[in-house]
């Protein structure tokens, strides 16, 4: 609450004192919960260390559609703030309008091409050039399951949607719901996506990155969502509009055995107490073990005027991929950091795993953007294939084919 | 129009002299002009920028590169925004038709001089003044087949009954209809009440005399001569269900899927989330088109009405 409302204090401020004060940054973001805005308040603290000032610009509510409308009227204005939390395909229709700045002399010497894997450095990149600083790296395909009704139904942990489907039906006999999941559109494309990774992380990036209409219409499409629509039956009644923290707790207390989400999800676990391996597992979600769907937090960096401001937000990119820095706001946030090879003792057996895997995945060629999560394609796709993939999952009379038809089509008529 | 009417009447008898007149004539000219041109410029003003936009191909941020009628050709190709205004029609009609019909016999019934009339005026009333995101999220627990009404009796011993509205997309527009009938049918309640009072006395005790029965008194004398309350509600009724927003965001969040999205949740789905202003823009006028079929009727008559009497 104190947080929020120095926040609030701080916006207030700097919309009265519109001076610029020398080696100052502003930061607009939507790190507003507890564990988040205790991460974000690090970064402060080494940039006040540094001897800059910072000035807070916490736009809370709506997964941050508020943020990137106050961020559009403010660049429009031509004041728009130092760094903002852009991320994914976004930051290069930012890029497009001519917004940001050039950051490739933090990049060379901070060594981000050594650091950060091939497939993060692009994201972060425009036209050749460094524009964004990642912060954390959420892994998506995560299955967290509640081991005690496991063992109460007598079902084991499944490692293939096949089995998944064996396993649930055990499950939902044994009278526990199998998945807990929230329909909402991005609940319901989190699940679809992993389906879609099964059939292998080739299929998924051109389906999803190259959006080449031979995949999207390819035999294997309609088998995921042959799956998809099995999940069904596997959720409650009362799925329709559940919040994603609402049906993790479903598997906190016991009621339903396994939820697709996220490593988000793990806050929650945390804060209800649980302890990873004990209380509740985490898995691959099943058939996606070798393969890392990212989603990566990055702060864009935009083209500020005076050159103390420069100096201060060069410092602010290069403090971000501090070691330090990567450490705490990943402890804080539940993600893993974008760095790799960064010592790991302070980080639980579920982030341990996700390291390894996003590590492995680099070199395979299996780390893939989230297209759930904006990072794969621009907001028009993603709407589009949100609107089939969610129509699909609540409609029961439409097929398969008729669901791969519709989104072919409504992913050419929105590129 | 009184006020100013017994304003610059007290300035005459007061002073006389035309400079102090004048000056009491423009007071309430001046002191309406900020308001005035804030309407135009924040309401008229912006309308007409979202129909240039309209006709743009804006997608993030506002640009000015005219593509003619594409945008409107992509809306009515786009399955969620005829879905969105296929649910407008299902919702609009009923909720209008419904709320009509309780709000008036609700009246008629409360108009029979009985006991405690304030007492359940009040109670009818009152979902009035709570705000659509509170009666949406009510309606949703209530209507939510685990833990709302179904639940309760399945628990009292009905095991069969079932009420699944809320996650049928075939039926969830119907759940849109009862939260918004509950809130809005004791308005149109209060709005005919106050007519029915307005009713000459004398007309329904000359019907009486002529022995007409009470049913035939309402039906053939007291409802045709509330035309004007039936068309404020109206007016007011529509309005109400072309901007609904808030209800389906609280209720349904357009779920499931998108089948319970209205016009409204799709113009900000498509403008701030998806970076479609174009397109958004398009669905807003074609919004701003159908409040403009049911207002200016409206207004044509009224005005009407006004010079012939």
């Amino acid at each position: 609450m104190k947080k929020i409302a120095f926040g609030l204090t701080t916006v207030a401020l700097s919309l009265a004192a519109a001076t610029a004060q020398a080696g100052e940054v502003e930061v607009l973001h939507w790190w507003t919960s507890g564990g988040e805005a205790a991460a974000i308040n690090v970064l402060k603290e080494e940039m006040v260390g540094a001897g800059h000032t910072w000035k807070d610009f916490a736009v809370a509510g709506g997964g941050g559609e508020s943020a990137m409308t106050v961020l559009k009227s403010r660049a429009i204005s031509g004041n728009p703030p130092s760094a903002a939390q852009i991320k994914g395909p976004t930051i290069q229709e930012w890029g497009d309008l001519g917004f940001l700045t050039n950051l490739n002399d933090v990049a060379v010497a901070g060594e981000w091409d050594v650091i950060l894997p091939q497939v993060v450095s692009d994201v972060m990149k425009y036209d050749g050039n460094y524009v964004a600083a990642p912060v954390n790296v959420h892994r998506v395909n995560w299955m967290w399951a509640n081991p005690e009704v496991f063992r109460k139904s007598g079902a084991s942990i499944p490692t293939t949607w096949d089995q998944f489907i064996v396993e649930a039906k055990k499950i939902k006999a044994a009278g526990f719901t199998p998945l807990a999941h929230g329909g909402q559109a991005w609940q319901d494309a989190t699940l679809f996506e992993a389906i879609a990774l099964s059939k292998g992380s080739q299929f998924y990036s051109s389906a999803f990155i190259g959006m080449s209409d031979k995949a999207l219409r390819s035999q294997d499409m309609v088998d995921v969502f042959d799956t998809f629509k099995q999940m069904r039956e596997f959720v409650d009644p009362g799925f329709s509009g559940r919040d994603w923290n609402i049906a993790t707790s479903m598997v906190i207390n016991g009621d339903a055995a396994m939820q697709i989400m996220g490593d988000w999800a793990k806050g929650e676990f945390t804060a209800a107490g649980k302890k990873a391996g004990v209380d509740y597992v985490c898995y691959p979600a099943p058939g996606t073990s070798g393969a890392f769907t990212f989603n990566i937090d990055s702060l864009a960096m935009f083209k500020v005027s005076g050159a103390e401001k420069q100096a201060a937000q060069k410092d602010l990119a290069r403090l971000i991929l501090e070691p330090k820095f990567q450490e705490t706001f990943n402890l804080n946030k539940g993600s893993i950091p974008t760095r790799l090879n960064m010592p790991r003792d302070q980080f639980d057996s579920c982030a341990h795993a996700s390291m390894d895997a996003f590590l492995a995945s680099s070199t395979t060629g299996s780390l893939v953007p989230s297209m759930a999560h904006g990072m794969a394609v621009n907001s028009m796709v993603q709407g589009a294939i949100f609107d089939v993939v969610t129509n699909f999952f609540n409609d029961e009379s439409m097929t398969s084919q008729e669901a791969v038809d519709k989104l072919a089509r409504a992913v050419k008529a929105s590129m | 129009m009184n006020t100013k009417a017994a304003n610059s009447g007290s300035g005459q008898t007061q002073s006389g002299r035309p400079a102090r007149r004048s000056l009491a004539d423009w007071m309430p000219k001046i002191v309406m002009a900020p308001t005035m041109i804030i309407t135009l410029v924040c309401i008229y003003g912006y309308m007409i920028w979202t129909a240039v936009l309209s006709f743009t191909g804006s997608r993030m941020l506002p640009s000015y590169n005219f593509v003619g009628f594409e945008q409107y050709e992509r809306l009515f190709n786009n399955d969620r925004w005829i879905v969105a205004l296929t649910n407008l029609g299902v919702f609009g009609g009923l909720f209008i038709a419904i709320c009509l019909f309780l709000g008036v016999t609700l009246a008629v019934f409360l108009d029979q001089k009985i006991r405690a009339e304030g007492a359940i005026r009040t109670i009818y009333l009152y979902p009035m003044a709570i705000s659509f995101i509170v009666t949406g999220t009510a309606w949703k627990w209530l209507l939510n087949p685990t833990n709302g009404l179904e639940k309760m009796m399945v628990d009292f011993g009905f095991v069969n009954f079932k009420f699944d509205w809320l996650i049928n997309p075939d039926m969830v527009v119907y759940c849109l209809v009862i939260a918004a009938v509950w809130q809005a049918s004791g308005f149109v309640m209060a709005l005919f009440l106050a007519g029915l009072r307005g009713v000459d006395g004398d007309l329904i005790k000359a019907a009486h005399l002529d022995g007409a029965s009470t049913f035939t008194t309402y039906r053939r004398i007291i409802l045709p001569s509330l035309k004007p309350v039936f068309f404020s509600a109206l007016v007011i009724l529509s309005h109400i269900a072309i901007k609904s927003f808030d209800l389906v965001a609280a209720l349904t969040n357009g779920g499931p899927g998108y089948s319970s999205d209205l016009p409204a949740n799709f113009m900000y789905t498509y403008t701030f989330t998806r970076s479609q202003i174009g397109l958004g823009s398009a669905s807003a006028m074609v919004m701003l088109g159908c409040v403009l079929a049911i207002l200016v009727p409206y207004l044509y008559s009224e005005l009407r009405g006004e010079r012939h009497a």
